[in-house]
């Protein structure tokens, strides 16, 4: 009946990131009485194991080499052929970041396996597990089931409500040993740019800029904002077009796309390339001169005004109230 | 040097979506070249006129993926592929790869380029998939390549961080935005198109049983978002509007 899951426990900067529990309650679905293997690899992850036994897995194992260290396609996907062949499961679930999915895909054609790939939730029906997945950037959805062999997909960030955790769950975490041979691809160095602190896919809260910000500097009350709500910095590309701010922000159809539970958009109008990247948003705010900006259209509360002039008084109110509470 | 693209039609970004008998509405719809495929279009063009040979288009779909077909090949592409599969009631990213592996088994190639994801299904699958089939190394995302002999630097966006890589031919990649900025074909460019190669092909040309790429997945329903009821824009002195913002987010909405 219940089924085995494996799930792919994934480290950035030495932390555990969020879509890993997330992902773990995905397999709870899956798994239904199942049992829930979790894989970590790298190198020097060993420590990192025990919250994932506290968020729902029943078992950790740890792979690590030196050759982990960075992530590769081939590296990783030696690690991950060599714990399937030793576990069997009947479902793999993995985190649709750019790991899962740039992984998940070859996965699953050397399985021969089915995939659904950004799923945002998933409920049982009958003895069928349907997936549900945005389309067409967000403009639609829809929902899938895997008809022939291994359960495997991966899960959009913050759209899965993780189990509560709890500390004293117990659960064993063994190291698995894995032979890694040549790598075809190496990473010779990574440049950071995205902005260290909170990371756009997986924030609750992001505070936006567009156009109208104006200027880099223009993006400095919008941080001083983000800095009091413990928010990530995003913006559209026509901020990043007009060299306001990095790429690495961009927000919409051809950037990342989010979920958090609190959108707040400032001299945006609202492009639909740029709703298709958060359009899905729990709570929506939009400030912007412009009454007629189709942004208002999606907001759940606007302010049709300045944003040099509503975004500092919103950072003084927020930093008022939240000394209070 | 061998360069191919796989590239897909898609609807228009700028399009809205309807449904009709439980699918997606194609009628009046805007077709395009998957934004992304574009991007892997003009890079194939940029390195065939740096290093020589030939650049191929490929596409798996219905008939009308020759104006797609067409628009590549007046931007610069050399040849055309278009693999038929309208009669496939049951597709998915596996059988798009499978038919794919197929056909490039049968070439020569060098490099093989395709968009990260398509703007339609947006699972991103079937580029990882297809280097997997071929076991050829691939590099997804990426923002730059450079190709020395048989020496591969390719730059590869990674959330916003920047991985230097290096590997080698043949390969595929990814194109994510940044990459490049298609050119837009010119008059002459559409004239030669027209009589540029165009070859179509029926999965029983490449030996496929439809059995065989059968989709592993099935989809049961597809539906739009619920439509928002219309939000609240606040009024009154701009520092009373904060204020009442603020206390609606926390009460209201409680996301603070
Ligand atoms: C294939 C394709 C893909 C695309 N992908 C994306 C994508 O991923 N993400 C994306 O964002 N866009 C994308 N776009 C671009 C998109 O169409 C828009 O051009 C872009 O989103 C516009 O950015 P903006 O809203 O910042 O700028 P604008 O449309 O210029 O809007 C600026 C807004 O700021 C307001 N404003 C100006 N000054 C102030 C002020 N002082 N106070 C308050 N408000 C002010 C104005 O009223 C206006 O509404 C894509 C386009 C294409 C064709």
């Amino acid at each position: 009946m219940g089924k085995k899951v494996l799930v792919l426990a994934e480290v950035r900067d030495g932390e555990l990131r969020n879509v890993s529990y997330e992902a773990i309650r995905a397999a709870k679905e899956i798994a239904s009485d199942g049992e829930i293997v979790a894989a970590i690899v790298g190198a020097g992850v060993q420590s990192l194991a025990e919250p994932l036994i506290h968020y729902g897995a029943d078992r950790v194992l740890v792979a690590e080499d030196e050759k982990l260290k960075n992530y590769t396609s081939d590296g990783y996907f030696q690690a991950l052929l060599q714990i399937v062949d030793a576990e069997k499961p009947e479902g793999i679930v993995f985190g649709h970041t750019a790991l899962g999915k740039d992984l998940s895909p070859r996965l699953a054609a050397r399985l021969q396996a089915g995939l659904v790939s950004d799923i945002t939730s998933l409920e049982k029906v009958g003895e069928n597990v349907v997936f549900t997945r945005p389309i067409y950037s967000g403009k639609a959805f829809e929902k899938k089931t895997i008809t022939d062999g291994i359960v495997f997909v991966t899960v959009r960030p913050n759209n899965i409500q993780p189990l509560e955790k709890d500390e004293n769950r117990s659960g064993e975490v063994t190291p698995f040993s894995v032979e890694i041979k040549d790598l075809r691809t190496i990473v010779k160095e990574v440049v950071r740019k995205a902005s260290t602190g909170v990371d756009l896919s997986e924030a609750k809260i992001i505070v936006s800029g567009g156009r109208g910000v104006k200027s880099a500097e223009g993006f400095k009350p919008l941080q001083e904002l983000a800095d009091v709500l413990s928010a990530a910095v995003g913006a559209s590309r026509g901020a990043c077009d007009a060299n306001y701010c990095d790429y690495s922000l961009q927000i919409g159809q051809t950037g990342k796309v989010v979920t958090p539970d609190l959108y707040i958009a400032c001299g945006i109008s609202g492009a639909i390339q740029h709703l298709a990247g958060m359009s899905n948003s729990k709570v929506i705010v939009a400030i912007n001169k412009d009454p007629e900006a189709s942004i208002f259209q999606v907001a759940d509360y606007g302010i049709v005004g300045d944003l040099f002039e509503v975004v500092p008084l919103l950072t003084e109110e927020f930093k008022k109230v939240l000394v209070k509470s | 040097m061998n360069i191919f693209v796989i590239l897909k039609r898609t609807f228009d970004t700028e399009e809205k979506i309807s449904i009709n008998n439980g699918k997606i509405s194609e009628d009046s719809a805007e077709f395009i070249i998957n934004p992304y495929d574009e991007y892997a279009v003009e890079e194939a063009i940029v390195l065939r006129d740096q290093h020589g040979g030939e650049v191929t288009v490929v596409t798996v779909g219905s008939e009308e993926a020759e104006k797609e077909l067409r628009t590549a090949l007046a931007m610069g592409a050399d040849k055309a592929v278009l693999i038929s599969n309208e009669d496939l009631d049951s597709q998915d990213q596996f059988t798009t790869s499978s038919i794919l592996a197929t056909y490039f088994k049968e070439q020569e190639f060098d490099l093989i380029l395709g968009g990260n994801v398509a703007i339609d299904n947006g699972t991103g699958q079937v580029g990882p998939r297809l280097a997997e089939l071929l076991n050829i190394p691939y590099v997804t995302t990426i923002t730059s390549i450079k190709i020395d002999g048989s020496t591969v630097s390719i730059d590869r966006d990674v959330e916003g961080d920047v991985e230097k890589i290096e590997t080698s031919l043949p390969l595929l990649v990814t194109a994510q935005q940044g990459l490049n900025e298609p050119r837009y074909p010119s008059l002459p460019g559409i004239m030669k198109a027209k009589k540029k190669p165009l070859e179509t092909l029926e999965l029983d040309d490449l030996d496929i049983d439809e059995d065989d790429v059968e989709a592993k997945t099935k989809t049961v329903e597809v539906f739009l978002p619920p439509k928002k009821d219309a939000g609240k824009i606040l009024s009154g002195e701009i520092a009373s509007q904060v204020k009442e913002l603020v206390s609606l987010l926390r009460t209201e909405a409680k996301v603070i």
